[in-house]
């Protein structure tokens, strides 16, 4: 999406990402960033509060009107209400490891199968 | 990990490429993703007040298919097309369960919570915003970057500009 983003910027439309993952959103480098620290899924706010979901909006327009200069990146104000997820998405434990393994040695099968079906 | 106070020793801002990175290496994937690096960002200005602008907006999810219920997870990314669709009606559901998001911690079943739409059209009648464009576009997650440059950023600006969008609202999930 951040491609995305900075190809629209270069034909002249000015653009704001509203997202949860700081690192891959800034590390390719865009004009504009709403950081939501939630999550993966729900960046413009946590589900059924729309009172918060329209300030992110609303802070996104703000983005768009006053940023001067590009990478700028504006943080909510907002925290979920636990850090578990920080750790427990994506976590490689002892616990998980050979699931993990097998995992991908049937995704690489199903990825093989399509490319031949494609 | 204390759950109610985050261990000030350890950076509180999740790094997906880090995450992504061993997460993919235990699935036996030994070379890592490369994500997009740049150095130089493009910038335009705004040229005109919001309040006189019409606003696109992007997502990564899907339009549903009837025949797939929006909770089944494939567990593999879909590639999809890009696509437009209109913005009246708000569309009741986007399906997301083939993107990679945190489906332990939450859900998407408000599409508010990534999909503005409504937000947006309140802000129309604030007149924050001048309109919304007649589609909203959908560009799904692509690995690729080089399709993603040569195919999905092409496509979805030449919506847009069918539509006269002004400035445009991406919302990756």
């Amino acid at each position: 999406m951040s491609l995305v983003a900075r190809h629209l910027e270069e034909h002249n439309i000015p653009t704001v990402i509203i997202g949860s993952a700081r690192d891959i959103v800034e590390q390719c480098g865009v004009p504009r960033y709403i950081f939501s620290d939630f999550p993966l899924g729900n960046p413009v706010g946590l589900p059924y509060d729309s009172e918060m979901q329209i300030q992110i909006i609303k802070m996104a327009l703000t983005l768009l009107e006053e940023a001067k200069f590009p990478r700028s990146t504006i943080q909510t104000p907002f925290k979920w209400h636990t850090h578990k997820w920080r750790k427990e998405y994506m976590e490689v434990n002892d616990s998980n490891r050979a699931i993990l393994a097998r995992a991908g040695e049937i995704r690489r099968a199903r990825q093989t199968e399509r490319k031949n079906t494609n | 990990m204390n759950d109610e106070q985050f261990d000030p020793a350890y950076r509180l801002a999740v790094s997906y490429i880090d995450k992504s990175r061993h997460f993919y290496a235990a699935q036996g994937y030994e070379i890592p993703y490369r994500w997009a690096v740049n150095g130089e960002v493009p910038f335009q200005k705004m040229t005109k007040p919001l309040s006189e602008c019409n606003v696109g907006l992007v997502t990564t999810a899907s339009l549903p298919n009837p025949d797939i219920s929006l909770d089944f997870d494939p567990g593999i990314l879909q590639i999809g097309s890009t696509y437009q669709f209109p913005t009246t009606p708000t569309p009741p559901s986007l399906y997301t369960m083939d993107r990679s998001w945190d489906k332990k911690a939450t859900h998407t079943h408000d599409l508010g919570s990534f999909f503005p739409l409504d937000h947006l059209k309140s802000l129309v009648k604030e007149k924050r915003i001048n309109s919304i464009s007649d589609h909203f576009y959908g560009a799904p997650t692509d690995y690729s970057q080089r399709k993603t440059n040569q195919n999905v950023a092409p496509e979805i600006l030449t919506y847009m500009q069918k539509d006269k969008v002004d400035v445009a609202i991406l919302v990756p999930l």
